[in-house]
Formats: C-alpha cells, structure tokens, sequence
C-alpha cells in the first residue's frame, strides 16, 4: 500500500483540529454532567440552538452526498462516479455518526436515545427521523464495510456486501429520500412561529431538493481537496458532472423557491427590510442565484478552481438555510422580554470539534483504507 | 368523558391563591425574580410555576384599572405536543389533561417547539431535567377532584365540568350579559380548540393573549406528511428498481466489466 506513505499524520493543521476535538469531548463530558443550562444558552423560549441548526440539520444535508453517490453509481450504473463512491459513503457514515452523536448530547437524557426504538409514536415526526437515523447509519456502515473487511483480509465478509450491495443502497436512499425531507417536516408543526420566508406546507420537499445541492456540492469539494491533500487524481469529468447536478438540483429548488415566495409573502416582503428578509436575501444570493448563474457556463463547469468556489457557496447557502429555518426564522416569534439566544462559545467549540473528529477520521480512513481505489490502480 | 375549564377573567381579583394552591399541590420549589416594576411574579411561567397571573395596569382618568390574566396550559384537544412526542411522554387523557411521563422523556424539547402557547418549560439547570407543565391535577380528577387552583379560588373565576356543558355556559353568558365580554371565546378555535377557554371584558390582544395561534389543529398538518411516507415508499423502491434493470441490462450489452 504506497499511499500509506505518502499521507504524512501529523501536519500542523491536523494538530489544531486534533485539539478542538479535544477541547470538545472536555466540553461533551461537562454537559453530561452539569446539564444542558451550564454549557448553553438555550432557554424556555428557544429550546432548539446551534446544534440542531448546524451539526443535525446541516450535517445531515452535508451528508447528502452518500446516498446520491451510491445511486448514481450502483442503481443508475453511471460508472464514472465509481472512483469516488467509497469517500462519498465514508464521507455520509461520518455525518450521520456526528449528527446522531450531536442529536444524544442535544436532548435532556442522553442515555434515553434508544427510546424510540421501542417506543413507537408514528404521529411524530421526530420518532419518524429518529427510526431514519438509527436504520441509515446503520445502512452506511454495511455500505462503507468492504474497506474495512478488505483491510482485515476477511474477503468472504467483502464477497457477501458485494452480493446484496445493490438491494442495500435502494434501500439507502429511499431512507434518505424521507429523512432529508422529513428534518423540514419538523417544523410543519410551527406554522405561526417559522416565518413566511421558509414556512410553507410543501416545506419538507425543499429540505430533499436544497440537500442533493448540498449533498454533491460537498462531494465535489471534498473531492477537490483531497486530490490536493492526499495526492490522487481525479477525472475531471466527474468534477463537471458533478455541477452539471448541481446546477439541475439548484434550478428545480430556485423555481420552487419563487413559487413558495409569490405564493406565500410575495416578492415584495423580500424587500421590506425585516431581518427575516435579509437573512432570506443572503441566503438565496449566495447559496442559488450566484451559483446558478455561475454554474450555467459551460467554462465554468469545467474548471476546477470556479468549480471549488460554487461548491463552497452551495455549501455555505445551504447551512444558512438550516441556520434560518431553526433560528433566525422563528427568533421574531420566540424573543420575548428577559429571552434571546446567542450560542455560548462552549456550543461553537463543540460544534468545531464535531467539524475536527470528521476531518480527522478522514484522513484516518484515507491513510489505511482503500478509500481511492483509483489510485491504487495508478501506482 | 373530557373535563373543561372556563376562566371567566370580568370575576378575577388577581390573589393568586391559585398560584400558591397549585405550587403546594404539585410540590414545586421556587425561582429567584427580580423586581421589574410589574406585579406579575414571577414574569413568565416556568419549570417550578406552573399557573401564574399576569398583572395588566392600565390608567383611565385618576383611576388605575387593572385586568388579571390567569396563565397555564389550555390542554389542547388535539395538542401539537403530544401529536411531535416521539415516546408519547406527553399524552392527552380521556379526562381532558395532556400529562407527562418523565420515564418515557428523551428530552428533545419538540413539545417545546411544537407549543403555540410557549406552555412547556425544562429545567435547564439539572443534569437530569424533566419537562414541566400544568397536569390540569389529572391525579386529582381521575380520583373525583376538581383541580387545586380552581378549588382554592374565592371569586369562582373559573367553571369546571363537562366541555360541552362548559361551551354552552361560555355561550349563556356572552348571550345574558349583553355588552359585558366581548364576543370571543379564547380556546374554542384557537389552535383547534382547547379544553381551557377564556371569557373578557377585554379584547384578548390588548391583555397579552397569543393572537398568532391558527385557527386549525396543529397535527394534521404533520399528519399530510406522515402519511404519504407509504407512497414514497413505493415510488422510491418502484422507480429504483426499474432503472436498476434498464441500467444493468444496458451494461450487459456492453460487457465491459
């Protein structure tokens, strides 16, 4: 295994990272003891922070791009995709392990989290994610498993995944077809909290839409970076392919958005001033209309560099999504007088740390698994 | 058969005897409040104040005129919290009340969110934190009790019984007292109607009332998703496997691999 070799562990970055995922489980075990209050700044008026905005609800649109992957490459058979579909589960196994691990810190009583599991509530959506949750992560871990059987040399094990990999991943992304959608479904329950700008009853809808941008938006960039970082290379045409979805998730969600936008508060609230409209503004300039425009160039499309930057618009207009759906959205609503919410810096550093132990387990995965197998063929 | 209460705010003195009998019924503790020049104590309800009475001053001519506002959770007949409770922690009752099961809790706060009326609160400060609201002492009604703030109050503020004999009690006195309330039953639309109502003199926006409830029960509009998952199910499945086909056997003509 040359590529072994060639991934040096312990660069400067990596360090830093490796110390904010330590500031972070120093952080983590503080909340488990002294409670939610001594670490947060979540109150009776806003139960829901930072964490659910960005570590659940981001990170599991950031993991998008998995089950997208997958499809394209063993349901569809678009083997161009192939190089890059185990970083692309890899990539998704990590984003569910963190949203679930943000989602057991994020309630009351952590050690309750199987609940659901045996306490049915079909009338919730949140038991509804939560059944998501457990069977995809679990889904991700059988899909990602030959790298890890291959690395013990258990071929059998390898050979069996293999075999059933095809009914495996049908079943990965009709999970992830009703889990990205029902995140937005939790908030069709607060019709008079969440502002027209977001709130409307086809809501759920745009959570899949706004996460398949997500979803290979973030495969792209990853795929960028570790082309740079871990030295393999990619074809440049699963680079342009990947915008070329892109650009169709992006104008199939713009459309959607007009709609919900003339059909809901009409185009000119966009204009009223309100922090909601701001917030709605930045969101839809960065992370849809530039990136559309962008993306519509042929030239664009196929150069990696003005590919990197849309990615990372999409990427960051699509968080501030999550962000104004669970916080800015429904902040008119929930301030009241001695209420508001601003994250503590212990709900950032955890949020970093989440950030860090991805990256970190990356590079793991990436220096003793056979995550480019592509690259193997080259040496 | 489900039990109701109508708060009929024109008979309240503000005594709060019902927020007392109601922190001795349910064993609550209390929280430090500051002074803010308001007679409302505390400001908000909270984990350890399930009821409390907010304290309106208004100055008409030399005379100050004061509403009193009796708060605790309206126990919606179809509560949104209960319908987004993954555990069914929050349960509505035959009785009427929505009770809580502390041992089913995950602590997700949905309920939290779900509320229109910001009723339940969490204990934010324990390790091991509950979420807290008005039971509408559903230990006392299940033993033949009326609930403890409506026992202990000495005006008769509120009317407790049956819903509908409580609905039509709301309907005589708007129609008796012509001029007296003002024409609006507050619970019996809002949020699809509640198992708490409120008469005033009043009208409810100007004595701090959530006006931004809809008029329609709340889980029905999660239900419109819940129930097309089936369907999805099977377009998903359907659509998948037949591409899966059409692809596969496009790849055998190829033989590539």
């Amino acid at each position: 295994m040359k590529s072994e070799h060639e991934i040096k562990m312990w660069t400067p970055t990596t360090v830093v990272w490796f110390l904010i995922m330590l500031a972070g489980l120093a952080l983590i075990a503080y909340r488990l003891k002294a409670g939610l209050g001594a670490v947060t700044n979540l109150n009776d008026r806003f139960p829901w922070g930072l964490w659910i905005g960005i570590d659940v609800l981001g990170g599991v649109a950031m993991a998008a791009g998995g089950f997208l992957i997958a499809g394209a490459v063993y349901i569809l058979n678009m083997k161009k995709y192939r190089p890059i579909v185990r970083a692309s589960i890899l990539n998704a196994f990590f984003g569910y392990v963190l949203a679930a691990t943000a989602i057991t810190l994020d309630i009351g009583v952590p050690w309750r989290i199987w609940h659901p599991i045996f306490m049915w509530q079909i009338h919730s959506i949140m038991w509804v994610v939560a059944i998501h949750v457990v069977l995809y992560t679990t889904t991700l871990a059988t899909e990602s498993s030959p790298m890890f059987f291959e690395k013990l040399k258990m071929e059998k094990a390898a050979g069996f995944i293999h075999k059933i990999i095809v009914p495996v991943v049908l079943f990965g992304v009709l999970l992830s077809t009703l889990h990205q959608s029902s995140l937005g479904a939790v908030y069709l329950i607060a019709p008079k909290k969440l502002s027209a700008f977001w709130y409307n009853s086809q809501f759920p809808w745009l959570f899949l839409v706004s996460a398949v941008m997500m979803g290979l938006s973030m495969v792209s960039f990853e795929t960028i970076l570790s082309e740079k970082f871990f030295k393999h290379k990619a074809d440049p045409a699963i680079l342009s392919g990947l915008a070329r979805g892109v650009l169709v998730a992006t104008i199939i969600y713009f459309i959607a958005k007009l709609y919900f936008l003339f059909t809901g508060p009409g185009f000119a609230a966009v204009f009223n001033g309100s922090m909601e409209a701001k917030m709605y503004l930045l969101e839809m300039i960065v992370g849809v209309v530039v990136p559309l425009l962008l993306l519509s160039v042929k030239s664009v499309r196929e150069n990696v560099k003005a590919i990197f930057f849309v990615d990372i618009l999409v990427i960051a207009g699509v968080l501030l999504n999550r962000l104004n759906v669970s916080i800015f959205g429904v902040y008119r609503d929930q301030a009241a007088t001695g209420f508001s919410y601003f994250p503590t810096w212990m709900e950032f550093v955890v949020t970093l740390a989440f950030i860090a132990f991805a990256i970190i387990g990356f590079k793991v995965s990436v220096k003793f698994l056979r995550v480019f197998p592509q690259t193997e063929a080259q040496h | 058969m489900a039990k109701a209460t109508l708060i009929d705010l024109t008979r309240c003195i503000g005594c709060r005897g019902c927020q007392v009998a109601c922190k001795e019924w349910n064993e609550r503790s209390v929280k430090q409040t500051v002074m803010t020049g308001n007679f409302t104590n505390p400001p908000d309800l909270n984990s350890e104040c399930f009821t409390n009475i907010r304290y309106i001053e208004e100055d008409k001519g030399d005379l100050p005129v004061w509403n009193f506002i009796k708060n605790q959770c309206l126990h919606c007949k179809k509560p949104a919290c209960a319908s987004v409770c993954p555990v069914e922690a929050l349960k509505k009752t035959e009785d009427g009340p929505v009770t809580y099961t502390f041992e089913r809790c995950i602590g997700c706060r949905y309920c939290m969110l779900a509320c229109p009326f910001y009723i339940p609160k969490y204990e934010w400060e324990k390790a091991v934190p509950w979420v807290r609201k008005c039971t509408f002492c559903s230990d006392r009604i299940t033993s033949g009790m009326v609930p403890a703030c409506i026992k202990v109050c000495p005006t008769n503020t509120m009317v407790y019984g049956e819903y509908d004999d409580i609905m039509k009690e709301a309907n005589t006195r708007i129609a008796n007292n012509p001029g007296k309330y003002v024409n609006h039953i507050y619970g019996k639309d809002e949020a699809g109607g509640t198992s708490w109502m409120y008469l005033s003199a009043v009208p409810f926006e100007s004595l701090g009332f959530n006006m931004n409830v809809p008029n329609t029960s709340l889980p029905d509009l999660t239900w419109a998703y819940i129930s097309k998952i089936p369907a999805v199910i099977g377009v998903v499945l359907t659509a998948g496997a037949i591409s899966w086909a059409i692809t596969r056997r496009n790849q055998n003509t190829d033989k590539e691999e």
